[in-house]
């Protein structure tokens, strides 16, 4: 995660409140706080949080349950795009993984057996590690444009899937595979735990290591990077391994919380989504530069969004042009040249270092000019 | 090491290359072909959809076996959801020159130019399953599928038997969860149960809230498990297909309530698992929707063949399940 800009200047309520709009997650989490008091309306008991079947229940709990798939697949994306990259093929991977999972233990005698469950989660990780190395292979070997090389597997990975469950909607009963994305655990959804540990890892591996540095230094100028000693080409691979390994858990989440296999619609269009929380969290298309905790953010921004648009009563053919409406405000206020223009420089000051969401051509950042911004 | 790992991503290139070349195959053996003495055997082209869900591939099943028992030639080919497959395979036909041609559209339009052409070879064209627009009504001569207005319908009639069966005082606050948003079996579907709601029960039932749950059991759970928050009041639940009653059922147990019980359930299809849910009393009623129109199809395959004249839209043969029908139906569900 990014540090907050230090201020040297005397801390007074004006400075604190411009040290407070000029931190990298201030708009983010503005925008989240404003969806979810948009609810409070619609939903009167919004923020109540009951305990019902043994487990907390409530809208927020919800909101993280069946925002997690999202949460993993935009952590791993960050780290791809921050090197300047984008992964198309996560929806893909993730039906795979449920796919050949539930297929796996669909085949046991004892569904519920543990080793066969955690044998079955561990042959579609591997699945989900391998697609990641094909397109890191591609992508850093080959030279092929990430867009192009991971729309490979975005096409025909679905076809596999739906080869591994044989066109149906593989049904499991199983206990322990429940658990890890429709089970609970100490009250909460199993699901939290599993992001909260993966977020941790990324964010310790980037931030307390150098790893961190050297992507967005790959992400920045892939070419000067090698030249400064960086092996750029195995640090591309390494990030799209691991953001289909996140892919990969996200495929087991989404396919343990309803215990099935979709393999025609489970993680239908996710890579978009995710591109979009990474984007909404203040990482840039360009690469080199990328903020773990800013992507959390946005996944639950769009999860929270999806929630209003079912609680609100937006008309059902309404609902995509009412997500985009929000999109379009979210990524103008994250502008700072809108920002100015429209409420003066007091919000707007940030200048180039606001994360702008940059509808930039990914393909052509690793050839761009040096961008780096420590920030 | 390094070439290793070369060989390892290659493999599994060649071998996700070789799963599509799988797919895309034309099935073009003909299912038992045994030509019967001196009458000719019937040869029939069909085009599917594809194989998109349980429903789908009991559908193909359904019309191989019909054409088996029945003695055809069927020419069999799979349009994985794309038009110009199906267009390509329907003008393989006409130049093979069979006896009729039948298929699912995947889109309701576009179709005018390649059946035209069928017209012209003198080839007899039935739709299955979904219907088609055309600019000439020539141009097909029967649709054999299903009535999505009726199953509206249907379900509405089955939720008043529902609902006096649990003994129901009182207002019905309905929850819908609708198919894809612009599919034909949602916009059909919706049309029908509010057609009988707003005809006899227009002062105790109200649908409070409605959402598209995309036909999918992920769709499904979510969408519920918000309305339960927005309208904890909710008490009838009324599906568009059963894979969103069985995602609904789980958001519905998760927020500590008795699918079946504090919320009335149904949902339409029929369904294995819609079934293996009624029949843990997690579903109250069931309208199917058959996929098994082989037998159907055949047999207006041979009349069209003869010259007979047909209805212009022959309805599949459906029933409609409660709860203490699933236990006995469920062995016999082929999909």
């Amino acid at each position: 995660m990014t540090t907050a800009p230090a201020t040297t200047a005397p801390v007074t309520p004006t400075s604190r409140w411009r040290a407070l709009t000029r931190h990298h997650l201030f708009w983010p989490v503005a925008v989240l706080v404003l969806l979810l008091l948009v609810n409070v309306p619609f939903t009167p008991d919004f923020f109540s949080i009951r305990m019902a079947d043994g487990h907390l229940y409530g809208s927020l709990v919800s909101i993280v349950l069946f925002g997690s798939p999202l949460i993993l697949v935009a952590v791993g994306m960050t780290l791809v795009i921050a090197t300047g990259g984008i992964d198309l093929s996560v929806g893909a991977v993730v039906a795979i993984t449920g796919a050949l999972a539930c297929s796996y233990i669909s085949d046991q005698s004892d569904q519920g057996a543990l080793s066969g469950v955690l044998l079955a989660m561990g042959l579609g990780l591997l699945a989900a590690v391998v697609c990641g190395l094909w397109n890191g292979f591609l992508v850093a070997r080959m030279g092929i444009q990430p867009i192009i090389a991971t729309l490979i597997i975005m096409v025909a990975g679905r076809g596999v899937a739906q080869l591994i469950t044989d066109g149906q909607i593989i049904t499991i009963n199983s206990e322990p595979y429940k658990l890890i994305g429709g089970g609970y655990w100490l009250t909460l959804p199993f699901s939290i735990f599993v992001v909260a540990a993966v977020v941790v890892v990324t964010v310790g591996l980037t931030r307390r290591t150098a790893l961190g540095l050297l992507v967005e230094a790959v992400g920045g100028n892939a070419e000067a990077s090698r030249l400064v000693g960086i092996r750029s080409r195995r640090i591309k691979i390494m990030v799209y391994m691991f953001c289909a390994l996140c892919a990969g858990i996200a495929g087991l989440m989404i396919s343990s919380n309803t215990s099935a296999a979709d393999g025609n619609n489970a993680g239908l269009w996710i890579e978009l989504d995710a591109i979009l929380a990474v984007v909404i969290g203040g990482t840039s298309l360009l690469g080199g530069r990328f903020s773990v905790g800013g992507t959390v953010v946005g996944a639950l921004v769009i999860q929270t969004l999806t929630t209003t648009i079912y609680t609100i009563g937006v008309p059902t053919q309404t609902n995509l042009v009412f997500k985009a409406a929000v999109v379009i405000a979210v990524c103008l206020m994250q502008s700072p040249k809108f920002r100015a223009k429209v409420f003066g420089a007091r919000f707007g000051s940030r200048g180039s270092a606001t994360p702008a969401a940059a509808p930039a051509d990914s393909a052509a950042a690793t050839e761009a000019a040096p961008k780096m911004e420590v920030s | 090491m390094l070439s290793r790992r070369n060989f390892l991503t290659a493999a599994v290139g060649v071998a996700a290359a070789g799963g599509l070349a799988a797919c895309a195959k034309e099935d073009d053996s003909s299912t038992g072909s045994s030509s019967t003495g001196g009458a000719k055997t019937i040869t029939l082209g069909f085009s599917q959809v594809g194989s998109e869900s349980g429903w789908r591939s009991a559908n193909t099943t359904s019309v191989k076996d019909a054409a088996k028992e029945a003695g055809y030639n069927l020419k069999f080919s799979d349009a994985q959801q794309k038009q110009e497959n199906q267009i390509s395979a329907i003008r393989n036909y006409i130049a093979q020159k069979v006896d009729v041609i039948a298929f699912s559209p995947v889109v309701v339009t576009g179709w005018d130019a390649v059946l035209k052409e069928a017209k012209a070879a003198k080839i007899p064209v039935v739709l299955t399953d979904r219907s088609v627009e055309t600019s000439d009504d020539s141009l097909y001569v029967t649709l054999v599928g299903s009535d999505f207005t009726d199953e509206g319908r249907r379900a509405a009639k089955i939720l008043e038997k529902v609902l006096t069966k649990a003994g129901h005082k009182g207002a019905v606050k309905i929850a819908q969860l609708e198919g894809t948003t612009g599919a034909a079996p949602a916009i059909e579907r919706a049309k029908g149960f509010k057609e009988i709601m707003d005809a006899e029960h227009k002062a105790d039932w109200k649908i409070v809230v409605s959402q598209t749950g995309d036909f999918t059991r992920a769709g499904g759970k979510q969408v519920m498990a918000a309305f339960l928050q927005s309208n904890p009041d909710v008490n009838v639940l009324f599906a568009h297909n059963d894979d969103m009653a069985i995602g609904a059922i789980q958001a519905i147990e998760a927020a500590g309530k008795k699918p079946g019980t504090d919320i009335l359930i149904v949902s339409i299809d029929g369904v294995k698992d819609g079934f293996v849910a009624m029949s843990e009393g997690k579903i109250n009623a069931i309208v199917e929707c058959n996929p098994l129109l082989g037998p159907q199809l055949m047999d207006v395959v041979k009349k069209v063949k003869d010259g007979e004249t047909v209805e212009r839209w022959i309805k599949t043969e459906e029933s409609d399940f409660m709860q203490d029908q699933a236990k006995a139906a469920l062995p016999s569900r082929k999909y």
